[in-house]
């Protein structure tokens, strides 16, 4: 077979947080990169079902590669999220203890987090627990502070970095997964995907849930991801002034526990349960799984159970035999397998970007640095930064931004046709929840339902 | 300063808008979030609405558009796509509108919120999250845009919304392939279960409930449950819609700090429909869901007499005697006995059971003492019309009022 010159420098398999990551500091340089990804939409999957918290790495298991890029990614991502209009407010976690065996664990947790480099830990006694979280359940015995833990909106940062990497020249196909690969002869690889064939000279695997199978298609046999579902309730925003803080179990062999945490939009979120399951596309909820979260909440926050339910939700976290990232770099192949990126994805994406934007460098990608990169800011979702029905400004200046269409989360009709004619625009209701909010509040749909569905129709 | 802010402007809002005027208060202001005033009946094309207030029969949408030219053209200012997003800390209401962002504030508020059907997420029903899933209100208003709909469909509820949503479904064209409710029966008048069960011919499952929705992107399928064999039954719909099972849209009265009823979820309101802040009034179906239209109307109308002898009183707010209800009593609205001689709206109280009792025996009293007792029939999720001459035997300085059904 003879050869062309490959048509890509960089192909990125899953417009996930972490491939958009990737794609956004690859798009820095003079590189013809493209992002695919299977579904309708960026962060569509995994990263938009989560606990969307930004973790400080305090707990990560110290040496390996998820503690440091956890690390590193929080200062990142605080750095980065700003300028970028993702709303993040740094609440700070409460490890708190139900029992004396609980309280014991406290020096070896204090002692992994020294190990992490991260000396902010301190502790609470019961009394100061109780004064900063006076609605919390009876019988806590103390707490671990941990002031550097925080709550991030999961949908904005894959979306603000596939905007990033789009306005930088990067090419985004939606519906494209890939179902077979080749290596090309004079290096590099062909890949065959459900809209036909791309070549290129890198292959940056993203594909979250399906790194596995990407993995081993190139005759890879490193690890297979088991799905393990989180399942999670969100409350009433009526219920958030109850808790202060993320309310986090002392951990377990097996679990990291159930969590009580204020959301970025105002909300109070319950979970997740953690189950192994076979089929990596059961996001469904269980009985037996909100049972117990309910049962959970009851113990720790008894107040919440008497809030309503705003919405109920499962994500799929992309589990793995191994406890680190699985992270490698074939040099020789051009190929960067990024799998395995369990539970704290969002909060490594931009250490993780910068990781493999490195290693590839190693690996002889030439890196030269685009001479002007645009400002990206995406619009505010966060209910702790000014949003549009409250800035007089905003509404003098296009009056549609005064029309409230979903009363529940306060979505102007001014948003709405933003994120419908956006640089990604969203594809569908679940693409324009997660740009705007809109439909997730606790009507869900009652009263707005239907003209969302019709502003969604009239741009198609 | 106004002297009324009316917020809501469906039946109760404008009907107390509209008596307010005609009781002669100068300035009256309806602030209204959707793009129409006149409230959930501008979505429901079918006929029964306007018996009890303007005696005849009329259309949802037709009734809606009498109140809101009625209180326009009796001087009522209607802001329309005006939401009230919060209070100030000067008390004075936040206001979004197309215009911009403003603080009004009035002598009087009265909070006409209304209510709404619980999703399915607060039903906590598992399952995966397609799209189909929808409650009564989306249902109406997506058949009155002529949006697509499905053509399966399962309604959960029994009640008369639930039959209301079947109008609706045979109106575009949609087969219902059942109905389900927990309890054991339908609550709807038997007439209107008869009649729809012949037209529409679709089973009534009771003591059933969800176990679990699936279907990735659309509705496939159902799986319900018997409650007491927990036998399982799979149902093959593209559609679900969750009707009934009303909550009141108390997001103002709380952030306002007002008192919420337990029971019914709504600010707590006396028989003069004053809310625990002094000079803030609830009327309608944020006191309790679901009235009526006609009813919330006449609820409206009644809080207008007593927020104008407040407008022309002297400032003072005295305390009312709660009512308490206890099991299997859900709940009584309105939740206290005011200050005067007052009667409440309509001259009833309404109450509700969580069970079925065709003749329950029922005992008000006060500090032990037998106010009242009678043999009334009870259905979930419809009211009982309480009568309320007792009330004169009620200590203004007493403790709360009880109503029980002592047998059981």
């Amino acid at each position: 077979m003879s050869e062309n010159a490959p048509d890509r420098d960089v192909v990125i398999i899953g417009a996930g947080v972490v491939g958009a990551a990737i794609a956004r500091e690859l798009s820095r340089y003079e590189l013809r990169c493209t992002l695919v990804e299977a579904g309708a939409d960026v962060g569509a999957g995994t990263s938009k079902a989560n606990t969307a918290l930004l973790h400080s790495g305090f707990d990560a298991k110290p040496g390996t590669l998820e503690a440091r890029l956890v690390r590193r990614g929080h200062e990142l991502l605080s750095e980065y999220a700003p300028r970028a209009g993702i709303p993040l407010e740094r609440t700070g976690a409460l490890l708190v203890a139900w029992s004396e065996e609980q309280l014991a664990a406290f020096p070896r947790i204090v002692a992994r987090a020294h190990e992490n480099g991260y000396t902010a830990i301190s502790r609470l006694a019961a009394d100061e627990l109780y004064g900063r979280e006076p609605k919390l359940g009876p019988g806590a015995l103390g707490a671990l502070e941990v002031p550097d833990e925080g709550i991030v909106c999961a949908f904005t940062p894959p979306l603000a970095y596939a905007t990033e990497a789009v306005a930088c020249g990067c090419e985004l196909r939606f519906g494209t997964s890939v179902t077979g690969m080749q290596r090309l002869e004079r290096g590099g690889f062909r890949l065959e995907t459900s809209t036909g064939w791309i070549t290129c000279r890198f292959l940056v695997n993203a594909a979250g849930l399906r790194s596995d199978e990407i993995d081993r298609m190139l005759g890879h046999d490193g690890f297979t991801v088991t799905p393990r579902r989180g399942e999670l309730i969100v409350f009433d925003k009526l219920s958030r002034p109850l808790v202060n803080h993320i309310l986090l179990a002392v951990p377990t062999e097996t679990t990291k526990g159930v969590l009580v945490a204020p959301t970025i939009y105002g909300n109070v979120l319950l979970g997740p349960t953690a189950e192994n399951v076979l089929d990596k596309t059961d996001t469904s909820s269980t009985s037996a799984g909100l049972e117990y979260l309910r049962s959970e909440g009851e113990r720790i926050l008894p107040a919440l159970l008497t809030h309503e339910v705003t919405a109920v939700y499962a994500g799929l976290r992309a589990a793995t035999e191994h406890d680190d990232y699985q992270i490698q770099i074939h040099e020789a192949e051009g190929y960067a397998c990024v799998g395995g990126i369990r539970s704290t994805g969002l909060s490594a994406s931009l250490a993780i970007a910068e990781h493999v934007c490195a290693e590839l460098d190693e690996a002889g990608l030439p890196l030269r640095p685009k001479r002007e990169l645009p400002d990206v800011r995406m619009p505010n979702i966060g209910e702790g930064f000014p949003r549009p029905y409250a800035e007089p400004d905003r509404i003098a200046a296009d009056s549609d931004f005064g029309r409230i269409v979903c009363f529940c989360e306060r979505v102007t009709r001014g948003e709405i046709l933003e994120a419908l004619a956006a640089p990604i625009p969203a594809p569908d209701l679940d693409g324009l929840r997660r740009r705007t909010r809109v439909l997730m509040g606790r009507c869900q749909g009652f009263y707005c339902g239907a003209q969302v569905r019709e502003l969604l129709a009239g741009t198609r | 300063m106004t002297d009324v802010i009316v917020v809501g402007g469906g039946p109760a809002g404008l009907a107390c808008a509209l008596e307010l005027r005609r009781r002669g208060v100068g300035d009256v202001l309806v602030v209204e979030r959707e793009a129409q005033a006149g409230g959930i009946p501008r979505h429901s094309a079918h006929q029964g609405f306007g018996l009890r207030d303007f005696h005849r029969v009329l259309s949802g949408p037709r009734y809606a558009r009498r109140y809101a030219e009625r209180a326009r053209s009796a001087g009522v200012e209607v802001l329309e796509q005006a939401m009230v997003t919060g209070w100030s800390t000067d008390e004075a209401l936040e206001v979004t509108s197309p215009d911009g962002r403003e603080s009004i504030r009035g002598s009087a508020v009265v909070l006409a919120t209304g209510c709404r059907e619980r999703p399915r997420s607060a039903r906590l029903v598992p399952g995966t999250r397609p799209d189909g899933v929808l409650t009564t209100g989306t249902l109406q208003q997506l058949a009155l845009r002529g949006m697509p709909i499905g053509s399966r469909a399962l309604v959960v509820g029994a009640e008369h919304v639930s039959f209301s949503a079947v109008l609706t479904l045979a109106h575009v064209g949609a087969k219902v392939v059942g109905m389900t409710t927990e309890l054991p029966r339908h609550q709807t008048l038997a007439p209107f279960r008869a009649g729809a069960g012949l037209r529409y011919r679709f089973p009534l499952w009771t003591r059933t409930g969800i176990a679990r929705i699936s279907g990735r992107s659309r509705v496939e399928e159902v799986e319900l449950v018997e409650l007491e064999s927990s036998q399982k039954r799979v149902i093959a719909c593209d559609t679900v819609v969750f009707t009934a099972d009303w909550i009141p849209d108390h997001e103002l009265a709380v952030m306002g700090g007002l008192e919420l009823d337990q029971g019914t979820r709504g600010p707590r309101a006396d028989t003069e429909l004053r809310t625990t802040r002094p000079g803030i009034f609830a009327a309608g179906n944020v006191l309790q869901g679901a009235e009526p239209a006609d009813i919330a109307a006449l609820s409206g109308r009644h809080a207008a007499g007593s927020v104008a002898r407040w407008l022309a009183g002297d400032g003072s707010w005295p305390p009312a005697v709660p009512i308490e209800c206890q099991p299997p009593l859900h709940w009584i609205s309105p939740h206290a006995i005011g200050p005067s001689a007052e009667p409440p709206p309509r001259g009833r109280f309404l109450l509700r059971s969580r069970d079925f009792i065709r003749q329950a025996a029922l005992e008000i009293r006060q500090d032990g003492r037998l106010l009242w007792s009678g043999r009334l029939r009870l259905t979930p999720g419809r009211s009982t019309l309480l009568p309320c001459d007792w009330m004169r035997g009620v200590d203004a300085s007493g403790g709360p009022v009880q109503v029980s059904t002592p047998a059981g």
